[in-house]
């Protein structure tokens, strides 16, 4: 089967760099690129022509910031045009320094300011638990600084009680919190009914086996680590 | 029943504040409506959860009480219209509208997702809670927000329609239920209702927005002025006011709010900008906090939102 142009992997360097001007180094260092890489690779049952269904997985990407590894991934998978990535943050371009999802396919939320993503996921997870549709998944990817905002911790708190086992959260751990999170993160989860793992962020298969954990009844957290 | 002080009403004077079981209405509307209505769901943060236990029991995945968590229950919402569901929003206006603030702009507004708030205890109906439960800058906060339809009924009928009208839709709308209002339900619709109409030589327009209406009426008894009124501050009938202010003999305007006083003075000032005119603003003062408790009415004296404190103003402003 041909493989069309800036779809591997491998190309996601190529594409960031058209975002970064720089090929190489900015692209290792993203934090978020190889959890989205495998979500969008192997998890999210999501394509583009599937972006407007309403029995299609979710992702939600909360942690706004940094959006340079997510639209490559946009664009490798075919939801938006790698020729757009060029001029992103220009005045004429839909893809801002945080996405909006009013504005580009495939985007579900609009993100930017921290603390916002889960509590939209639980809403959605329950929208879609009362239209009957348990087969879609809520994947929200939030980073461990992001848990600071104190807004994260009421849907930490309701997700689980409320039952909400659609809901995946993955939280890319860089240790960039002020005041850190003694005990570990998963914990945090753990206390309020989640099931967690803790994987390394840059390991393709932890991952993969981590984000495909899945009881129907009990939301669950991925501490990515980077 | 008037909360005005006996002592203070004269033989000849009505009560002019009706006791209006508005957040009633909604909630009895509201369950009505989870019966017909699959897109329809509930957002709860504990306030009036057991109101609703028994359409939750009908409807257990429809009717959800999130706990005393307001950023979640707006971040909820928002969720729960992406998916396609018309969520409905209730609590106090102090944590509906001002706590979560922010989620009200990104997790509504900017997710282009829309749903029904119903916000209880605005202005003061709560006085003797204090500061922590009162909302008198609701209206102006939400102002700041692009997309948002105002409704502030006048009495419970009035706030039954205004939710019913409000279900079926997709857009962001605000219903401010008061606990007090006029005695007579009126026209609910987007447009300026006169009530009163003044002569061709009239001084001018009164603008009596929801709950102010019959203070307003019985505050202007005797003046030759026309008293129109309104359930739907937001979006602001300007054309309306435009040819009521036209057909008065001065296109003076004297706008009677129950929020924070100057709130919709923007409106009849883009409304009137081609012509000449003055216009004043009642409403809650901005410049202080009024570190009272008491009751409504007490507060509506101490602002001057009394029929005797709109009285003084309305002959000030117009003149007589």
């Amino acid at each position: 089967m041909a493989t069309a142009a800036f779809s591997r992997y491998a190309d996601l360097p190529a594409l960031i760099g058209l975002m970064t001007g720089d090929e190489k180094h900015r692209a290792a260092s993203e934090s978020t690129l190889d959890v989205l890489w495998v979500l969008y690779d192997r998890i999210l049952r999501v394509t583009p022509a599937t972006a407007d269904d309403p029995d299609r997985d979710r992702f939600l990407l909360s942690k706004g910031h940094g959006p340079m590894a997510y639209y490559a991934i946009l664009a490798a998978k075919g939801f938006i045009g790698v020729h757009e990535l060029r001029d992103w943050a220009s005045h004429g371009s839909r893809l801002g320094q945080h996405p909006d999802g009013v504005l580009v396919p495939g985007v579900e939320i609009g993100s930017g300011s921290l603390g916002h993503g889960l509590g939209l996921a639980v809403g959605t997870a329950l929208g879609l638990r009362a239209q009957g549709r348990t087969g879609p998944r809520t994947v929200v990817l939030t980073g461990d600084a992001e848990l600071d905002e104190g807004s994260n911790h009421e849907a930490i708190a309701a997700a689980a009680r409320l039952g909400l086992g659609s809901i995946t959260a993955v939280v890319v751990d860089n240790r960039s919190a002020t005041h850190g999170w003694p005990g570990g993160i998963a914990t945090r989860f753990q206390t309020e009914g989640w099931t967690a793992d803790t994987v390394s962020g840059r390991d393709h298969r932890a991952l993969e086996a981590a984000l495909s954990v899945r009881d129907p009844a009990v939301p669950h957290a991925v501490v990515a680590r980077v | 029943m008037s909360i005005a002080p006996a002592a203070r009403r004269t033989a000849e004077e009505r009560p002019a504040v009706t006791r209006q079981p508005m957040r009633e209405a909604f909630l009895e509307t509201v369950a009505d409506a989870l019966d017909t209505d699959p897109r329809l769901m509930v957002v709860l943060a504990d306030i009036s959860s057991d109101r609703l236990d028994a359409a939750g029991a009908r409807h257990p995945a429809r009717v959800v009480n999130v706990g005393i968590r307001e950023q979640l229950q707006i971040g909820v919402a928002g969720g729960l219209a992406l998916t396609g569901m018309r969520p409905v929003v209730h609590t106090f206006s102090s944590f509906l509208v001002e706590r979560p603030f922010e989620q009200l702009k990104l997790d509504l507004g900017h997710q282009n997702a829309g749903a029904v708030l119903g916000g209880i205890g605005a202005s003061y109906d709560y006085a003797a809670a204090g500061r922590t439960h009162m909302a008198p800058g609701d209206v102006a906060l939400l102002d700041t927000l692009p997309g948002w339809t105002v409704h502030v009924p006048g009495h419970a009928d009035e706030a039954a329609a205004l939710t019913r009208a409000a279900l079926p839709g997709d857009d962001r709308v605000y219903l401010r239920l008061a606990m007090y209002g006029n005695a007579a339900a009126r026209p609910t619709g987007p447009h300026l209702v006169p009530i009163r109409t003044g002569s061709a030589r009239s001084a001018g327009v009164v603008v009596a927005v929801g709950p102010m209406l019959d203070r307003v009426l019985a505050a202007t008894e005797g003046l030759d002025v026309t008293v129109a009124y309104t359930t739907t501050p937001r979006p602001f009938d300007r054309a309306g006011l435009h040819r009521l202010a036209a057909a008065a003999g001065h296109p003076d305007v004297l706008m009677v709010e129950p929020y924070l006083a100057g709130t919709s003075a923007h409106e009849a000032a883009a409304a009137l900008e081609d012509r000449r005119h003055r216009q004043r603003s009642l409403g809650v003062p901005r410049g202080a906090e009024l570190r009272r408790y008491g009751t409504p009415a007490d507060h509506d004296r101490a602002h001057g939102l009394d029929t005797e404190g709109i009285a003084k103003a309305a002959r000030d402003f117009f003149l007589v």
